[in-house]
């Protein structure tokens, strides 16, 4: 143990990188422990990703689309529900987080050390992120022999690029989804799922947004999962360069650059309000 | 004019006091319950409740201070306001008034200062009970900046020390009997070499060998590390033990501070003080049996 005989605290190497990998690692042992739910989401995965994906093939044999607007449907609902499968494992992620924290009764301890409530909460995107792509990738991998569909089109870099600087907003969508559980322990992640749905709604996920009524597609052009989905499958199906896409990648970056210190402050405000009332006590 | 910074300027003297000042709680008051009530906003369709939730007024202005390097002993029954007051030191709780202040750190303006400076131990021992005892220590000993080589050296030393088999950190939380639990607890603070611990029921719930273990780990890193310790407790003969001074606590407020040598006095009358036992000193100047609980003002704020 340091010794310490001045009243100061004892000296930290550690920056914010290094603090907020913490989180990941965390993470990562906590995952490992429950590899068996991981097992469950990922056949859940694949098994949403085939029944969606199968009903381009039925549009097909029932002759209501040709050869090729059938394939072109397989990879949009392909597309679609792996966006989807990714945007909802990074929001599922932050809140479910948070909500263990509390369950476990380590919140007050996570909120006491000394780390920047920024840096705590990039972290936890950040681990986030990285598992939802791993996930998302397993799913993509297996569910991807089950149709013939011509990627020849494709322009990966760009896909990355969108899903690069598009997970920044879905973080902050996350950040605030987790504000949620900080606040009521016992609904908080259930009432996360609301956010999901009606991200799912809007952001055209299934369909193209033009589909909604009118007062609805208003709400579609402030989800970023709207910009992500347009992107993803403008660069897969279309063929998109990222310089075609610039401007997808703009409105992306912008809501990434509102959304995360939004969310961020959010948080802080909840956590001073869950302060003040008591809230962070241990429950159940 | 320029400002004077020689030995006896007021400045070289305010730094002198926080040096031997470690903790200093000012008319700290904090109140649960009675927040707002939504139903009023929608009462045409809902009713508003007959009985809105009472205000409990949990501290009230607890004043008191910890020099550099003092254990000091907070004594209550439960419901008394410890925890609360605790959570309050620790950055967990907002005061409602008052200030406290850690070496010279306001726990709420300079939140971020008190928390490189403080660690806490509660009776109830929270962990990832899916994780090992050492993924735990990992982390926590992580966010207060240690890096993994510094971890890897110190847990073994500090398990050690507590008498818990170093083999048991392998294993998950929830293999893990209550005392070992709580022993890694007690591990997960002082590994981040805390200027100040805040012990809540340290002991409660363990063996008398764990809390033996326990206690003289405590008494080991104040003697070699010059800690300043507040210790809460309902434990008559651990008080005594471990502290230098003793407050007592009842329905939120202080009602008695000194040395438990200067407690027995005060209800002496005449008799040798070492006939007097603790719990009756205790009786007598709070009104309150020990092992009486308080109505738990917290739980009733908040229904």
């Amino acid at each position: 143990m340091a010794s310490f005989t001045n009243p100061m605290a004892a000296p930290r190497s550690s920056g914010p990188a290094t603090l907020a990998w913490a989180f990941v690692e965390r993470q990562t042992n906590l995952w490992k422990r429950y590899w068996a739910w991981e097992l469950v989401w990922l056949v859940y995965g694949v098994v949403n990703t085939l029944a969606i994906t199968f009903i381009a093939k039925e549009v097909e044999q029932a002759g209501i689309a040709g050869a090729r607007d059938a394939n072109d449907l397989v990879l949009f609902l392909l597309l679609g529900t792996l966006v989807w499968a990714y945007l909802s494992a990074v929001l599922d992620d932050i809140s479910l987080v948070v909500t263990w924290e509390r369950w476990e009764g380590t919140i007050e301890h996570t909120l006491m050390a000394p780390v920047p409530r920024w840096v705590h909460l990039v972290g936890m995107s950040v681990f986030g992120v990285l598992h939802a792509i791993v996930r998302t990738l397993l799913i993509f991998a297996i569910a991807l022999p089950f149709f013939a569909v011509d990627f020849s089109q494709a322009d990966w870099v760009a896909a990355a690029a969108v899903i690069a600087v598009g997970s920044l907003s879905i973080a902050g969508l996350g950040i605030l989804a987790g504000v949620l559980p900080l606040l009521y322990p016992e609904r908080g992640t259930q009432m996360s799922f609301m956010v999901q749905a009606v991200v799912l709604l809007i952001s055209g996920v299934y369909y193209s947004v033009e589909v909604l009524p009118g007062w609805l597609q208003v709400f579609s052009y402030a989800s970023p999962a709207t910009y992500i989905l347009d992107g993803i499958r403008g660069a897969i199906i279309g063929g998109d360069s990222v310089g075609e896409m610039a401007g997808t990648l703009g409105i992306l970056a912008l809501f990434g650059v509102l959304l995360v210190p939004f969310s961020v402050f959010v948080f802080a405000v909840a956590e001073r309000w869950a302060k003040r009332t008591g809230k962070l006590k241990r429950q159940g | 004019m320029s400002r004077s910074f020689g030995p006896d300027s007021p400045e070289t003297s305010r730094e002198a006091e926080m040096e031997q000042q470690a903790l200093r709680v000012t008319n700290l008051n904090k109140y649960f319950g009675g927040g707002f009530q939504y139903r009023k906003l929608v009462s045409w369709c809902l009713p508003v409740t007959a009985n809105p939730p009472a205000v409990a007024h949990v501290l009230q202005d607890v004043s008191f201070e910890v020099g550099r390097g003092e254990v000091f002993g907070l004594i209550g029954a439960n419901g008394s306001g410890k925890s609360t007051l605790v959570r309050v030191l620790s950055t967990l709780l907002l005061p409602d008034s008052g200030s406290v202040e850690v070496f010279g750190h306001d726990v709420v303006s300079a939140a971020g200062s008190v928390r490189a400076l403080i660690n806490r131990v509660s009776a109830d021992p929270s962990f990832f009970r899916n994780m090992s005892a050492y993924e735990n220590l990992l982390f926590f000993g992580r966010i207060y900046g240690l890096t993994p080589g510094e971890i890897r050296v110190l847990v073994p030393d500090v398990l050690r020390r507590l008498g818990f088999a170093e083999e048991l950190a392998a294993e998950q939380m929830n293999h893990l009997s209550r005392g070992q639990q709580q022993k890694v607890a007690v591990a997960r603070s002082f590994l981040t070499s805390p200027v100040m611990m805040l012990l809540d029921e340290p002991t409660t719930g363990l063996d008398p060998r764990s809390r033996r273990d326990v206690q003289r780990f405590i008494r080991d890193v104040q003697r070699d590390h010059d800690a300043t310790i507040l210790l809460t407790t309902h434990d008559m003969e651990e008080a005594e033990v471990l502290c230098d001074r003793i407050s007592f606590i009842a329905g939120g407020r202080i009602v008695a501070s000194g040395t438990p040598l200067a407690l027995r006095e005060r209800v002496a009358r005449g008799r040798p003080v070492e006939e007097i036992d603790m719990e009756d000193v205790f009786m007598e100047l709070t009104g309150h049996d020990l092992e009486e609980d308080e109505a738990p003002a917290e739980v009733a704020a908040h229904g």
